[in-house]
């Protein structure tokens, strides 16, 4: 069980895995992710399924290497085994033909961001994919999304690959070039889901976005993935992890995450994005 | 020591309390805190046992253990007679010798308790399984009968399951039990700390099932992974066992609750206990203890887990605070005396308003309310009424909400099973099956959160109501 079939590089830190999991693959339904423990000490780590190969009973994920447990597992090879994997987890994303839907996908956030795609233009909708990445060498999945999408917009904070700046920008640029989206998804760094929010709350665009809180057993049992949402708390890993945005509390989520300040590296990025969050919401 | 003695001397002899670690000195460490009786504290508690022909302590037990029989065993030096004893009915003694509130079970109908201290049964039963736990791994298998061809399903590893397939296997059915969590024995690994229950107890008793013939899986969760309808059909079992627990934590529904430094009961100790957090080298991520003030709302075995789990990762004072008084508090006798030898300040009759931010999304504080005691509730308990202007605030640094738990959510969308209005599943009284044919239940899935014993007892009744479905099978 649970060995590695296929690995790639697929940006600095980035890992593709397929892994054999027929059972998980069986089930899986878009917005669904697994818990596992790459080693038999490691910590456990939720990751989104990106998509599922029933007939060769694969799942595949998008890993990057951040906390110890994910540099355990981008560590490991081809036909190694994964100690434990438990999934697939969550509600699945709510899949109907809504017309057009903008989907934001940013960094490994686009790996849930393509899975809801895909099984949304398979119900017939319209799909404008916007993937983000620091510069080109982060650029992932470009294939992958171009075959389920209508539209791709790939954007690079540095301009060094497809059109310049950050997702949020494209998604307002849709909004003024009049384009009629009939509903968001956003998956991502939540720096950038609660800007997206604040966007879209502005046009009423109905809004899902996938969160990604700490997670220790993720079958409900822990009460560490808790969120803020519509003031009540919920449970993302059972309740979750797709949310109305316009409800969720991202200030005490993104704080929550830093708890054990395992999670640095966003910061600066977090930063730039504050700045817009202000304008948008003053504007 | 004689067991001959007249009965007038056997009453003169004091109860023996297990030697425990030095409070001071436990408090740094997670070994366990009762060091078990010797040989001889064995022998002389057991000749206090004045064997009662009606046995009132079996009759307090859920799974009536034949106490005085296997005590009657200690006295003759026949420890692996006194296990066996013990086993026809419990089969997990070590497990309950050591977690099981006795003095609300067997030691509460001790005849010796009406005048004085009841004979230490729990420490007895406890000293029974650790005595001959090599000489029973090491024996031979009794016979087992033969196949029946039936195959029984377990939903989950806890005590509820482990019981209910001890005696599955024993009746010659075919048993697989499906867990969630990377580890076998639901709240025995991931809740109870190894103070209390050290974990190589709980693989020892899921080794004993193993060699019986018992099939564990893991990663296994029912509901996502397979669902009930692919176990009946596509995997062929011909009955399924829900014992899935009670694991969803209750909050306190009050402002503040999101700010980082509180965890559940459940959290804390998942990480502690399932994840190692309190070994060297550990990965999992957890608060520092070290030096902080600690608050543990609620008063039942979890809140004194946790708030003693606290005190050995090196906090600086620990409060339980509790909204009615010490009277009232679901904990284990025991476990309230050690926490108190440990230093645990108790606040009663107070009750949170709020959690205080620090400014930076960390908890800082708790505003607290004086209550006094009501009419009883409808659990018999004296209900809090909270007292008018008693505000108060109390500097905090971390907190740990242990309320009590309700049934994990994830089977409750299965199509044709039933639940109650309080979320536990419904099921027959006496058949323990849910709304659902050939789909047994058992433990805090249907009781809510309770005790081991009660979940072990209610796995068996379980085993003898699935044999039962399964003989009538055409």
């Amino acid at each position: 069980m649970f060995e590695i079939k296929r690995k790639s590089k697929i940006a600095p830190d980035i890992f593709r895995f397929e892994i054999h999991a027929p059972l998980v693959a069986k089930k899986f339904q878009a917005g669904q992710f697994v818990v596992l423990r790459p080693l038999e000490d490691s910590e456990r780590v939720p990751l989104t399924i990106m998509k599922a190969d029933r007939a060769a009973g694969t799942i595949t994920l998008i890993v990057k290497a951040i906390g110890l447990s994910t540099r355990q597992l981008a560590g490991m090879n081809e036909g190694d085994t994964i100690a434990d994997l438990l999934g697939p987890l969550g509600k699945p994303s709510e899949i109907a033909k809504f017309g057009t839907v903008a989907i934001v996908g940013g960094g490994v956030g686009t790996a849930v961001a393509f899975a809801v795609a895909q099984s949304l233009k398979e119900a017939g909708n319209r799909i404008i994919n916007i993937s983000g990445a620091r510069d080109k060498s982060f650029v992932i999945l470009e294939d992958d999304l171009k075959e389920i999408s209508d539209e791709l917009i790939i954007a690079t904070d540095d301009g060094s690959y497809g059109v310049k700046g950050f997702v949020t920008e494209q998604l307002k640029d849709l909004y003024q070039k009049g384009a009629q989206i009939d509903r968001v998804i956003a998956a991502g760094p939540l720096p950038m889901m609660k800007l997206i929010a604040e966007i879209t709350r502005a046009h009423a665009t109905p809004t899902i976005v996938s969160l990604n809180p700490i997670m220790v057993d993720g079958i409900g049992m822990c009460g560490g993935c808790r969120a803020l949402v519509g003031g009540k708390i919920v449970f993302v890993c059972v309740d979750g992890p797709e949310f109305d945005a316009h409800q969720v509390d991202f200030d005490s989520l993104m704080r929550r995450n830093n708890a054990y300040r395992g999670i640095e590296q966003e910061k600066e990025h977090a930063c730039k994005l504050d700045a817009q969050i202000e304008e948008v919401k003053n504007a | 020591m004689p067991n001959d003695l007249p009965l007038k001397e056997r009453m003169k002899i004091e109860r023996h309390v297990m030697p425990p670690q030095e409070a001071q000195s436990r408090i740094g460490n997670f070994d366990e805190v009762n060091q078990g009786f010797t040989l001889e504290m064995a022998q002389a508690e057991a000749l206090r046992c004045l064997q009662c022909k009606d046995a009132p302590c079996s009759q307090g037990c859920p799974v009536h253990v034949h106490i005085p029989d296997f005590i009657n065993q200690i006295v003759e030096g026949e420890m692996l007679k006194a296990a066996d004893a013990l086993l026809a009915d419990n089969l997990l003694p070590a497990i309950c010798g050591r977690v099981c509130p006795q003095e609300k079970f067997c030691e509460a109908r001790c005849v010796l308790g009406k005048k004085g201290q009841p004979v230490a049964i729990g420490s007895l039963e406890r000293f029974t399984a650790d005595a001959t736990a090599n000489q029973r791994a090491a024996r031979p298998l009794g016979e087992l009968p033969a196949p029946t061809g039936r195959k029984v399903a377990l939903i989950g590893s806890g005590p509820a399951s482990l019981a209910c397939a001890g005696d599955l296997i024993r009746m010659g059915h075919a048993v697989t039990v499906f867990e969630a969590l990377h580890a076998f024995g639901g709240v025995l690994v991931y809740g109870i700390p190894e103070f209390r229950l050290p974990k190589k107890i709980v693989e020892y008793e899921v080794n004993v099932l193993r060699r019986l013939g018992v099939r564990f899986e893991k990663n296994v969760v029912i509901g996502m992974t397979l669902t009930l309808n692919e176990l009946m059909t596509d995997q062929g079992y011909d009955a399924v066992f829900i014992g899935a627990g009670a694991g969803l934590p209750h909050f306190l529904g009050v402002p503040g609750e999101e700010l980082i430094g509180i965890y559940s009961s459940n959290e804390l100790l998942t990480r502690v206990n399932l994840m190692k957090a309190y070994q060297n080298g550990a990965v999992t991520p957890i608060f520092s203890y070290q030096d902080k003030v600690v608050a543990v709302f609620g008063a039942g075995n979890t809140a004194l887990d946790s708030a003693r789990t606290a005190l050995r990762l090196g906090a600086k004072k620990v409060h339980i605070i509790y909204r009615r008084s010490e009277e009232e508090m679901p904990a284990r006798h025991e476990e309230v005396l050690h926490a108190k030898e440990e230093g645990v300040a108790f606040t009663f009759l107070a009750a949170p308003l709020e959690f205080i931010d620090n400014g930076q999304g960390w908890l800082k504080g708790v505003r607290l309310q004086r209550m006094r005691l009501g009419e009883p509730d409808q659990s018999g308990r004296r209900s809090p009424v909270p007292i008018e202007g008693s505000e108060f605030n109390m500097e905090l640094d971390l907190a740990v909400i242990a309320i009590g738990n309700s049934s994990n959510p994830l089977l409750r969308s299965t199509p044709g099973l039933e639940f109650t209005r309080r979320g536990t599943l419904a099921v027959g009284e006496n058949s323990l099956m849910t709304s659902r044919k050939g789909v047994f239940a058992g433990g805090d899935i249907v009781t809510g959160g309770a005790t081991v014993i009660s979940a072990m007892g209610a796995g068996r009744q379980a085993a003898q109501e699935i044999d039962r479905y399964l003989c009538e099978m055409a």
